[in-house]
């Protein structure tokens, strides 16, 4: 057994003896491996379970109210032009960073053929950049973005701005909603590298608890609701 | 670091009750936290519930703690990561070092941590000569100063605007001396300028972990300014230190936590971001770290585990009992000369180095019972402290006159009849010596006692006596 082993097992066996168990015990192993396997619920607030409607007029107000904007997208042309719009109207260049998420992918970009955009994980000098959020819930209007090609994870923290463009059958009530639908797609027990839950822009109220927007990631968060 | 004793409690309490500029940012923990939590928790009616649910999930999961690590560390490894168990504060700082120089580090980046504080992490890098650069606004600050903590969630809650701007003239170099720093938002601007720096060049990424997952192997970190993400994503190794108790079983237990936290620390419903990290980048990743280790540091946990103070192994970390104790809004955290300072600081602070080093932090508590009521995992930390209380005095080495004193009374409480004969001449000797205000500002052996208050004195009857005719008139 090697030192890092005698260690872990040390470790293991101060715990064991304080509970004043095994560890071998039939029933504790039971107690555990069904927790593990069955994930049960539990109580889910009341305001998590409501129609489609209720769940994104929720969503926005909470996101509202913690410092996000919202757009709602009727179609696809309308994202891409909340988005052109955001830019200029806060003096932004017209530049765009996004991962190759098929669903950005196929939105018509060529209603903004100014609009310039490079894809890959964000590099320093990017002031804006969009993500998609697989799912969200309602209940505290949080965004589940996943890491990976698509969806890089410094897109959501180096640039200023950043647009999260969420599609509205992907609202769902409540964070356990939302991780079901993760297990669905990477298997149970199982999740990509990085989940950033995404409520607001960044902010501190570190210094006599003024809130401040921008503290270390995007200054605005523009969330972008299609259909 | 400026060096702090809990030894020294009563001395550093005078001196903050008279520091006009602690009192005044002081104003600032009532003013802001107390409101925010009671109107989070309002919008939330299932709060209730939670906490008990919460507090069960989480006695589940001590009781079974050796079993939920071993499956915890196995789906750590199954995606790619590594667990590292550290027994002692020394053990984790030195295997953190061994992690860093394998990495061939030379600029660490941090998230908020109190478990990096715990083994004093950066001092032990920075002996090695790795550069350690705290990202959170707040530790930042704390490092800029030299400084600990005065609040586990809000590090310079004991600040004012102008001290900091203070610092930033005097640390960040190569900027204009006269630019303007009188509000907040420069401030925060300037530290977003300085710290971005930093992030992009860091070799090595440490962060804390608010929850650990077994059924995941995943860690999570809470937090608003999203400095625990540009630290967690940007280097090419990511280390995750944190304490044992922080595994919970499933992604719903970690939900119902979640939903307490927040609101019951800085009083939001959620905070801006709350990360999940599983493992390293995984294949055609364009971002994220190649290593990712976790540091499990027990040292005096498992103790815990087996006596009086499993509960206090419930704690989050939330900061709700700091923020509503009158003790510790009257002395700000750095009187208690430990890095967790409160009511669960007086708990945990004995627990980690000794009642020995630490007795007069269970003491400093009026026992009101608002820290117990505001613990969203239900921890009794008022009984906890007395059973500290207990200990210490079991120890044997409390001053002869606290004995002295302690078994007179007891003394006379076990013979009821001198009891109320001592009691009833004592009542209107106290009386007559407050005169007409009714208060004794002066007391023989209690001039320390009495230097910052007045004892109401005894109205006149004793308890006994008004009993005793009350019955007498019940009965007729």
């Amino acid at each position: 057994m090697s030192a890092t082993d005698q260690i872990r097992t040390a470790v293991l066996s101060r715990i064991r003896g304080a509970l004043g168990v095994t560890g071998r015990e039939p029933a504790r192993k039971a107690v555990v491996e069904i927790r593990l396997a069955y994930h049960p619920r539990g109580t889910i607030p009341a305001r998590a379970r409501g129609n489609q409607k209720g769940l994104i007029d929720l969503m926005t107000a909470v996101l509202n109210s913690q410092g996000a904007e919202v757009s709602r997208a009727g179609t696809a042309a309308d994202a891409v032009r909340v988005i052109a719009e955001d830019l200029s109207a806060h003096g932004l260049p017209s530049a765009l960073r996004m991962g190759g998420d098929p669903l950005l992918a196929a939105l018509p970009w060529d209603g903004a053929p100014a609009l310039q955009r490079r894809i890959g994980r964000a590099e320093p000098m990017d002031r804006a950049a969009l993500s998609r959020a697989i799912v969200a819930a309602a209940e505290t209007g949080t965004l589940f973005l996943v890491s990976g090609a698509d969806n890089p994870t410094t897109l959501a923290f180096l640039p200023e701005a950043h647009f999260i463009l969420v599609d509205a059958r992907d609202i769902v009530g409540s964070y356990e909603d939302a991780f079901d639908r993760l297990r669905a797609l990477y298997g149970e027990g199982k999740l990509p590298r990085t989940v950033n839950l995404i409520s607001g822009p960044s902010r501190t109220a570190d210094i006599e608890q003024t809130i401040v927007a921008g503290a270390h990631g995007p200054k605005r968060l523009h969330v972008v609701i299609l259909g | 670091m400026t060096e702090a004793s809990p030894q020294d409690f009563k001395s550093n309490a005078a001196r903050a009750l008279a520091d006009a500029k602690l009192q005044r940012a002081l104003i600032n923990v009532k003013r802001g936290f107390i409101v925010k939590r009671a109107t989070a928790k309002a919008k939330l009616p299932e709060f209730g519930q939670l906490r008990d649910e919460a507090r069960a999930i989480k006695d589940n999961t001590l009781a079974h703690l050796d079993l939920y690590l071993e499956a915890y560390e196995r789906k750590v490894v199954e995606s790619g990561g590594k667990v590292h168990f550290a027994p002692t504060a020394a053990d984790a700082r030195e295997i953190v070092l061994r992690l860093c120089q394998d990495a061939g580090a030379r600029l660490v980046t941090k998230g908020k941590s109190m478990v990096s504080e715990e083994i004093g992490l950066n001092a032990h890098l920075e002996a090695a000569g790795i550069e350690v650069a705290e990202t959170d606004l707040g530790e930042h600050i704390i490092q800029i100063r030299g400084e600990a903590p005065s609040h586990i969630i809000a590090p310079v809650i004991h600040l004012n605007k102008e001290d900091i701007a203070e610092d930033f003239v005097r640390t960040h170099r190569g900027l204009a001396p006269e630019r303007p720093l009188g509000t907040v938002p420069d401030l925060v601007a300037e530290a977003r300028a300085v710290l971005r720096e930093k992030f992009i060049a860091a070799d090595v990424g440490i962060t804390g972990a608010n929850l650990l997952i077994a059924e995941t192997g995943s860690s999570v970190i809470v937090t608003n300014e999203g400095n625990g993400d540009l630290t967690a994503t940007l280097p090419e190794v990511h280390i995750v230190v944190a304490s044992i108790e922080k595994i919970v079983p499933t992604l719903e237990d970690a939900c119902t936590v979640l939903r307490l936290l927040a609101r019951s620390g800085t009083g939001q419903e959620i905070t801006t971001y709350t990360t999940f990290a599983t493992g390293p980048a995984r294949a055609g990743d364009p971002d994220g770290p190649r290593a990712y280790h976790v540091v499990l540091l027990d040292n005096g946990r498992s103790e815990m585990l087996g006596g009086d103070f499993r509960a206090m192994l419930r704690c989050i970390r939330c900061g709700a009992c700091l923020n509503h104790c009158p003790v510790y809004g009257t002395i700000g955290g750095h009187a208690y000369g430990s890095l967790y300072p409160g009511p669960m600081g007086a708990v945990l602070t004995p627990a980690l180095y000794g009642i020995e080093q630490a007795r007069d932090l269970p003491n400093a508590s009026s026992f009101c019972g608002r820290c117990e009521e505001v613990c969203p995992m239900a921890i009794p930390l008022p009984s906890l402290m007395r059973k500290w209380r207990e200990r210490d005095f079991e120890l044997g080495d409390p001053p002869l006159i606290q004995r002295l004193v302690l078994r007179l009374w007891a003394f006379t409480a076990k013979r009821p009849r001198l009891y109320r004969a001592l009691g009833g001449a004592l009542a209107p000797l106290l009386a007559s010596l407050a005169g007409d205000r009714g208060q004794l500002s002066a007391l023989p052996f209690g001039r320390d006692w009495t230097r910052t208050r007045d004892l109401p004195a005894p109205q006149g009857k004793t308890f006994h006596t008004l009993y005793q005719r009350q019955k007498r008139s019940g009965e007729s």
